[in-house]
């Protein structure tokens, strides 16, 4: 009855069938999440931590770039990265022209999603540093580390343990916000999604799969945290019950 | 690149306004309708009936674990057939996706607001639905009068906030061919072959009013702050 034949079914292109179509199209996704994420995290743990600094125009550089990225909507920076910034930039213009379209798409969409991405890490990264009391930065430099190693071995393992409920999130909001790259024609589950739809105008059979396929994405992802909270819960502390 | 093409910008400027305002339009609807359904979903969350929180509480994850974009492709096929149940004719309402999106954004992003308004009514201490009781109101006067006008001050800056990242995400119904914003800028950009120009725009406009409207928030949130 509820005619799930359908994934069985071949394409079009008759190379595959419709359930093949849309894992490919999840490893896409699954690929572009991952990358991004550690675009994402590197970037954001940088600019979080030289925002929580006292040079003056380090910080201000940080806040430029988080409100920067914050205030434009994911759409139009996928537009900006795609259609905009190559005109400008005549190297991204040669790539554009000579690269597989298909990573470049995927390359311009690991930068877009990346830098998006970092603005909000950066955001709880600053937030956890500050969280944490203000002795715990000076009883570091009157034990004589310099900041770099204040950062390293006193703010910074107590900062991302504080996060990891935000940074939960924020990951999980990385792997729905990847289904906008479909806008500049990446192949992900979104773009096979909705291909399926219009070829075979069984759009609840595609839609349907696809919402099964993110939940569990998303719940894979949330679970990975709740372990990686619990392994690294400081004992007597922070929710660390045991 | 030949530079920047003003005259073509200039031109479709009334196009672009009009994108504009169904923009506001459809903000300001789906955060009025989302925050009342997000009270609702919040009340049945905190609800003692358990068929009724557990429902709720599938709905609210289920909605937060999905992209908005498939979300709004779903809700523009979906809304059609809710309608044609609803008002039991022998077919499906015609309704473009401008309008089925007002249905979507308002149930997409009614589960985001009943986070918000979980956690502000569960910040208020217990001792006041209490009292309430204990003055003879029963469960609906006490949230009305008590808990609810206080939860909701409480959240405010996080309801707007929330607002802001809705009035960025309703761009994404350009994708389905609707002319708001984005919209507009992507169809004149295809017509006049004018994607710089156009993205640019609208990239302006967008981090200005996102920009000035998150400024507005921080100001009021001191404010608040203040009086408390």
């Amino acid at each position: 009855m509820l005619g799930l034949g359908i994934f069985g079914e071949e394409t079009p292109d008759g190379d595959t069938t419709w359930a093949m179509s849309l894992l490919s199209g999840l490893e896409y996704t699954l690929a572009l999440v991952a990358l991004s994420w550690i675009v994402a995290m590197v970037l954001g743990s940088l600019l979080g931590v030289l925002r929580t600094t006292n040079r003056r125009w380090v910080v201000a550089l940080g806040d430029a770039w988080v409100e920067l990225f914050r205030n434009i909507p994911l759409l139009v920076q996928f537009f900006l990265w795609y259609f905009v910034i190559p005109e400008f930039v005549p190297p991204l213009k040669r790539m554009a022209v000579e690269m597989d379209p298909t990573r470049f798409q995927l390359l311009l969409s690991v930068v877009c999603l990346g830098l998006f991405t970092s603005a909000r890490i950066a955001e709880q990264v600053k937030s956890g540093i500050l969280s944490l009391p203000r002795g715990q930065r000076m009883a570091g430099y009157a034990m004589g580390l310099t900041e770099a190693q204040t950062y390293r071995y006193v703010l910074l393992p107590m900062a991302f343990r504080i996060i990891i409920p935000p940074l939960t999130s924020e990951s999980m909001n990385l792997v729905k916000n990847s289904a906008v790259a479909y806008s500049i024609g990446l192949a992900e589950l979104f773009f096979r999604t909705r291909e399926m739809g219009e070829m075979t105008f069984r759009y609840f059979a595609a839609f349907g799969a696809a919402t099964v396929l993110y939940v569990l994405v998303a719940f894979a992802i949330n679970r990975v945290f709740a372990w990686l909270e619990r392994a690294t819960a400081v004992p007597g502390y922070l929710g660390g019950k045991r | 690149m030949e530079g920047f093409d003003w005259a073509s910008v200039s031109a479709s400027l009334p196009f672009l306004m009009k994108g504009l305002s169904y923009t506001v339009q459809l903000t300001v609807v789906a955060a009025i309708g989302g925050t009342l359904w997000g009270i609702l979903l919040a009340l049945a969350r905190l609800s003692g009936i358990a068929p009724l929180a557990w429902a709720a509480a599938a709905y609210v994850n289920l909605m937060r674990s999905v992209p908005l974009l498939l979300v709004i492709f779903w809700f523009y096929f979906l809304v059609p057939v809710m309608l044609q149940w609803v008002s039991g004719a022998a077919y499906p309402p015609k309704i473009g996706p401008d309008r089925s999106a007002y249905v979507t954004f308002i149930l997409f992003e009614g589960a985001y607001f009943c986070e918000i308004v979980r956690a502000g009514i569960q910040s208020i201490p217990k001792g006041q639905l209490g009292a309430a009781y204990a003055i003879g109101l029963n469960y609906a006067q006490a949230m009305r009068l008590i808990i609810l006008p206080q939860a909701l001050r409480n959240m405010l800056p996080v309801l707007l906030t929330q607002t802001i990242v809705l009035f960025q995400d309703v761009s994404l119904v350009a994708l389905l061919n609707v002319t708001d914003l984005v919209g507009a800028a992507v169809k004149i950009a295809q017509r006049d072959s004018r994607l710089v120009e156009m993205y640019t725009l609208v990239a302006v406009v967008y981090f200005v009013l996102s920009y000035a409207l998150s400024l507005g928030v921080k100001a009021l949130n001191r404010r608040i702050a203040i009086i408390r």
